[in-house]
């Protein structure tokens, strides 16, 4: 059925594929994703890994220069919202219903963030996503997210790259 | 007004936003009125998130309302000597934020010695259909 975004696609034509053939453009195609700076380095079904670099222009405490929580926020949204798309058999778009961010521990200064995302179910109208923010590895986690995410319209293959989360 | 009056809360709000790169990176500012305070986020064209809708960035919306709640709670608790420390947030995402100013206002739910809870709304158009509104945690003593 072409309304269900978890059954196979008319196209022939997965979101994976596309995503991972695009991996730059995923955050690349959104503005302020530019503008951070962020990047997807790795996708599989419903799981991605992505990086946040460290700028001066992201820091929240200029006493520290550890990256401002903010810049997580939208990091963390991208990343589950590209796990989401990742997840579905069909291209849609994804909207953040809700977000929450747990802050475990501050980041160190002047250092590149990495990001790991999950989409750990898919029903027809939604995805529920977890995502870690960690240096090393996620045992040392900065901070965790949760989200859900709207299934919505049909995404043509050409707009792919488009990971936005909106 | 002289000269040598010391910082009042608000001078110290302000200086705050100032100071923090991100915050200049994002663009916001704070007009204070006493214990209140509205948070302004002019609309410019990196804040986008969706290109086709000219939507803002759902991040980007979540930065604005944790500094705006940071803000609040800064500006009513005297023994604080730098801003408090956020511990978690829950962002709602109600309606899309389109190309236009986004403005905020955070209201402290509970002030406790240690931590406090903090809703914090941003709107568009009409403030009673908000479009995006955060609850949050912060640490207010102890650290």
């Amino acid at each position: 059925m072409s309304d269900d975004p978890t059954s196979a696609p008319e196209s022939g034509v997965l979101p994976l594929r596309l995503m991972q053939e695009n991996l730059d453009m995923i955050s690349g195609v959104i503005p302020w994703g530019r503008r951070l700076g962020f990047r997807m380095t790795r996708v599989e079904k419903g799981h991605v890994w992505g990086v946040q670099p460290w700028k001066e222009r992201l820091v929240g405490d200029p006493d520290t220069g550890v990256i401002h929580g903010g810049v997580l926020t939208a990091f963390l949204d991208n990343l589950c919202g590209t796990a989401a798309g990742s997840a579905m058999e069909q291209l849609r778009y994804v909207a953040t219903l809700d977000l929450r961010i747990d802050y475990m521990r501050p980041a160190e200064p002047r250092r590149d963030i990495l990001g790991e995302a999950e989409c750990y179910h898919v029903t027809r109208s939604i995805c529920f996503t977890r995502a870690w923010a960690f240096h090393e590895t996620r045992d040392k986690v900065i901070a965790t997210a949760a989200g859900a995410f709207a299934i919505t319209k049909p995404r043509a293959p050409s707009t792919m790259g488009a990971s936005d989360a909106e | 007004m002289p000269s040598d009056t010391p910082p009042s809360r608000a001078d110290e709000v302000a200086a705050f936003i100032a100071r923090t790169p991100f915050a200049q990176e994002l663009g916001m500012h704070c007009e204070v009125m006493g214990d209140e305070m509205t948070a302004v986020l002019p609309f410019q064209d990196k804040l986008i998130g969706n290109v086709a809708i000219r939507a803002i960035h759902g991040g980007a919306i979540g930065a604005f309302l944790e500094i705006t709640a940071m803000a609040q709670v800064f500006l009513v608790t005297e023994h604080l000597t730098r801003p408090p420390r956020p511990i978690n947030l829950t962002i709602d995402y109600l309606r899309q934020a389109h190309a236009k100013h986004l403005y905020a206002r955070a209201t402290i739910t509970k002030m406790g010695r240690r931590m406090c809870s903090v809703q914090a709304v941003a709107w568009q158009d009409e403030k009673s259909k908000p479009v995006t509104i955060l609850m949050a945690h912060f640490m207010v003593g102890g650290d």
